[in-house]
């Protein structure tokens, strides 16, 4: 098997024993990538020699005795938010078109440090607002199963990468889905961890309240790895839990359901789902049961109002996240000819800068916070929150974890839905409620719809801190899935 | 409109919002250090910057003195409350929004007494609440350093992020003519208990301390206020007095013609004590407060606030009652000492040793004096606590009188030493060598024959031209209660 085909903990292994260098792993990388990222446009940057310069420290860390990580000389790919000393990071904007950052992300310091090697940064929809990669100031990525459909957003760049065998591992964010749907649509692991629980230090924010930095790989137990190596607490960000990081790697190793009971949400199926998921979705149930899972269905009827709610959450808090990006201290600057107020330069450049999903949404959410119609809009949209959350407390009560599709269809062809934007935020229509109540959630493929042929995602949702449930159940479905099949589900991909 | 005839048609409201900049190293979201003066934008970090991705994290010295205002204005604290973000575009403000308190201030409902006119007036506090200061905007060419006409303008980031507190008055009827005292005893006050407090250095010049001064008017007998107006730029207490007076006087004038006072900001200007009006907003600025939510809600203990309550210092007006008991001063000295910010020089004057009447009589007197006419404040003088007790001590032991003092204290101003370099070097001892007074005296007698006459005959009251004589014989240097008695010997009468 050739490098680029093995698993992160395989890698991480080969490197350790010193069968492999980590140069030759990034190299196998980079050769990949080189091969098929004309087809699928999942990066916005990649440099062979800072890649290879970062491969050749760890390679010298290890020969030096250094005690690394199980993940060091693994090649990882950044979703273009985190902040990177060493590399541009854009948001899939142009008004941070070249920025060089001066400083790392927790997360991209932590992996660093961890010895992962950077491949680069992925594309994703602008400021991480979509469900398609569509928004993308850069150009679409296209799925590596069908490059004539999404690959998911808004970590689209990070979901493709990894199933195109680019890269092992890579990180997202994920503020209304946009790690969970990718993964479903491209047929890999993508886990949205407690909030708080992964630093959003040094990823450009777009809700602060709801964003949360998590992990892409092919299998559970990569994403565990990756999920252990950058969460924890973090003093630089306010919001971070100062508690242990759940056992994710123990969990996934366990991988068994015996005796758990396992909770269907009622809202999250009929109409509006598409057959092939639902068809794969009922069959992961009955596996459940077969492992010895006590399966039953709870009803949690604020759900149906999360939708709403997050379309105002979200635009509110990016209405005002976004307004540090006025050309003054950094970025793009339009207009700046020496007879305009700075007033009239802001306006311009955000005019320029900003794609048409960003602005709609600070449009909205200014909307939303101005005098007046702040308790209608915003202040009830909190409300909705807390019920969302009070209903997520009720069924844990009942049950271990949650289960859904993680979406209503499989990926959707390029350019289908992006005049149409509320058909678009159907797509996180079951991943949201997770992120208005912090908990955690995981996506796993769970098989291959049958009318289209594409990947299907199971989503298993866990109460706050308990993120090791999500990769016990999803260890204990991928292994029952893959002996069904005799495989991943991403050997049925066709070739690139 | 005159002052008087403004407050014989109208009745004032107050209200002040005040600004201190907080002590603490670092700044109030991030690392950076406070100091005041150091090169532009040299102290800045991703955060303070707001580079993309930064988060704040909050200061907990900044909290802890917070509520230390607080409870020194007897506020109740927050069991729990949130920072909101004010959302406004400006060049100074990194984020574009400001991390401030909205509808849940860490402090509220508290008072402050201060004294006026020998009376007690209550000021009643809204709220006192934690927020981020701007970068500094300063605007080249132009003809008046505003934003308008301006060639363009330069920003330092280091003030961007520094703690700064804003203490809300509720507003203050009833203080009738004497509003601008009223105002500047507040601000006074309040500047002592930060002070105290030990949390700023509370310097109006260098903007550590600002106040927004609100007022209104309303015609006398009615209830319902006026329109108020917010005056800006008010660098120091006595410009506190004056754009209160400014303000009264201006706005009675408006409405004394049927005119309509505007909701405005306004400036003030120190040169002509007046105030112009502020940039006009044609509307009224919405600023889409909505709950921080990069930071986590502040949740003191309230066993934690308990003890920082215990562990308050004495307060000014506490310890002011206390001295004056001490000094054995009148209510109306010890607030004239007050307003002449006398209390402290004139309490390490005592410590030095000093007896509290001399102390006092020569930091208000004297001093004070040449305070005005260098027009510096008292503390500026070139003076120290322990210098006047030296010469009290002087005074005391019969080495100087007060004549004598006064050129002392000329000659340590003049930068000539201490006070005992001051006397040998200028030759001011007392003469009390009791042969050369004699020699004086006889001199003096001789000179002024009839009126040794009369206090032969009787008259002792003409005795103090005799003495007058002496002094000026002897440059002042004599002991003019040693030459009374030998006068009146010498002349062979008795008291």
């Amino acid at each position: 098997m050739s490098l680029i085909h093995k698993s992160a903990a395989e890698l991480g292994a080969l490197v350790a024993r010193g069968e492999v260098s980590a140069v030759e792993v990034a190299q196998a990388h980079l050769d990949r990538i080189a091969a098929v990222e004309p087809k699928v446009n999942a990066f916005l940057h990649v440099d062979a020699e800072t890649t290879l310069a970062q491969a050749r420290r760890v390679d010298e860390r290890r020969a030096a005795g250094e005690e690394l990580g199980p993940l060091a000389g693994v090649p990882i790919a950044h979703k273009d938010v985190f902040t990177t000393v060493d590399m541009p990071t854009t948001a899939g904007s142009k008004i941070l078109e070249g920025w060089r950052p001066p400083y790392d992300a927790t997360v991209t310091r932590r992996l660093r440090e961890a010895g992962l090697v950077i491949l680069g940064k992925t594309n994703l929809d602008e400021f991480a607002m979509g469900s398609s990669t569509e928004n993308s100031a850069y150009g679409p990525t296209r799925n590596p199963w069908d490059l004539s459909r999404i690959p998911g957003g808004s970590s689209g760049g990070s979901s493709a990468a990894v199933a195109a065998y680019q890269a092992p591992l890579s990180t997202g964010t994920d503020t209304g889905g946009s790690i969970r749907q990718p993964a479903a649509v491209t047929g890999i692991v993508g886990m949205k961890p407690t909030y708080g629980g992964s630093s959003r230090y040094g990823l450009i924010a777009f809700a602060s309240s709801l964003d949360t930095p998590g992990p892409f790989a092919r299998d559970v137990m990569d994403a565990a790895l990756l999920h252990e190596a950058f969460s924890g607490h973090d003093a630089l960000d306010s919001t971070s839990i100062d508690a242990p990081v759940p056992s994710v790697v123990e969990a996934a190793r366990q991988g068994d359901v015996a005796g758990l009971r396992i909770g269907v949400v009622k809202e999250f199926g009929g109409e509006g789902y598409q057959a092939g998921v639902l068809a794969r979705f009922h069959e992961t149930v009955e596996l459940l049961e077969t492992l010895g899972a006590k399966v039953v269905e709870v009803s949690c009827p604020s759900f149906t109002t999360a939708l709403p709610a997050y379309y105002l959450i979200a635009p509110s808090e990016c209405s005002s996240n976004l307004a540090r990006f006025d050309a003054m201290r950094y970025g793009l600057r339009v207009g700046d000819d020496g007879t305009r107020s700075a007033e009239e330069v802001m306006a311009l450049t955000r005019a320029a800068g900003f794609g048409p999903e960003v602005k709609r949404r600070i449009i909205l959410g200014t909307y939303a916070l101005s005098s007046g119609y702040y308790d209608a809009y915003y202040g009830q949209a909190q409300k909705v929150r807390t019920l969302i959350a009070r209903d997520f407390q009720a069924a844990f009560q009942q049950v271990d974890v949650l289960i859904s599709p993680t979406t209503p269809t499989t990926a959707f062809p390029i350019g289908e839905r992006a005049d149409d934007p509320m058909a678009m935020y159907l797509a996180d229509l079951c991943t949201i409620p997770s992120n208005l109540a912090g908990n955690a959630a995981i996506s796993v493929p769970c098989g291959l719809a049958d009318e289209d042929g594409l990947p299907v995602g199971l989503q298993i949702m866990a109460p706050v801190l308990g993120d090791d449930r999500c990769y016990r159940v999803g260890a204990a479905v991928e292994r029952a899935l893959a002996d069904r099949w005799g495989g991943g589900l991403l050997a049925k991909a066709p070739a690139l | 409109m005159p002052y008087d005839e403004a407050l014989e048609r109208f009745e004032p409201v107050l209200g002040l919002e005040t600004h201190v900049e907080l002590g603490t190293a670092s700044k109030m979201f991030c690392g950076c250090p406070t100091a005041f003066g150091a090169a532009p934008n040299t102290q800045v970090c991703p955060v303070c910057l707001a580079l993309p991705g930064s988060l704040p994290t909050a200061n907990a010295a900044a909290i802890e003195s917070t509520i230390r205002i607080g409870l020194a204005l007897n506020c109740s604290i927050a069991e729990w409350c949130r920072f909101a973000r004010k959302n406004y575009f400006y060049p100074d403000m990194p984020k574009n929004y400001q991390i401030s308190q909205y509808d849940e201030p860490l402090c509220f409902d508290g008072y402050l007494d201060v004294e006026v006119d020998g009376k007690t007036v209550r000021i009643e506090i809204e709220r006192v609440h934690l927020e981020e200061d701007t970068g500094k905007s300063t605007h080249m060419g132009g003809a008046t350093g505003r934003i308008h006409g301006a060639d363009y303008s330069i920003v330092d980031y280091n003030r961007a992020g520094i703690p700064l507190v804003e203490i809300v008055t509720k507003p203050i009827p009833g203080t009738d003519r004497l509003a601008p005292e009223v105002a500047r005893a507040y601000a006074t006050e309040l500047r002592e208990v930060m002070r105290a407090l030990g949390v700023s250095d509370v310097r109006m010049e260098e903007g550590s301390m600002r106040c927004d001064v609100n007022v209104s008017l309303m015609p006398r007998g009615s209830s319902e206020w006026g329109t108020r107006t917010e005056t800006k730029n008010v660098n120091s207490l006595r410009s506190v007095e004056r754009a209160v007076r400014s303000e009264i006087e201006r706005q009675a004038a408006i409405l004394a013609d049927g005119g309509r006072i505007i909701q405005e900001t306004r400036h003030f200007h120190e040169d002509t004590g007046s105030t112009t009006s502020g940039r006009s907003k044609e509307e009224a600025q919405d600023y889409r407060y909505f709950p921080e939510p990069d930071l986590v809600p502040i949740a003191p203990d309230p066993a934690w606030v308990a003890s920082l309550k215990a562990a308050l210092p004495e307060l000014p007006r506490v310890r002011r009652k206390r001295l004056q008991q001490e000094w054995g001063v009148s209510d109306l000295d010890m607030e004239a000492m007050h307003n002449a910010d006398a209390i402290d020089l004139v309490e390490a004057t005592v410590a030095a040793g000093a007896p509290p009447a001399d102390a006092r009589k020569w930091w208000m007197g004297e001093l004070a004096r040449r305070a005005n006419e260098a027009g510096v404040p008292l503390s500026a003088l070139q003076i120290t606590p322990d210098q006047i007790a030296r010469v009290c001590a002087m005074v005391a032991g019969g080495a100087l009188n007060d004549k004598l003092a006064r050129q002392v204290l000329e000659g340590v101003l003049n930068g000539e030493g201490s006070p005992d370099e001051v006397v040998s070097a200028r030759g001011l001892q007392i003469v009390n060598d009791e042969g050369e007074l004699s020699a004086i005296i006889d001199q003096v007698l001789a000179d002024n024959a009839d009126a040794a006459e009369k206090v032969r005959g009787g008259k002792i009251a003409a005795v103090g031209a005799l003495v007058g004589g002496v002094m000026k014989a002897s440059r002042g240097k004599a002991d003019a209660g040693r030459a009374r008695e030998l006068i009146l010997q010498k002349l062979g009468v008795s008291e």
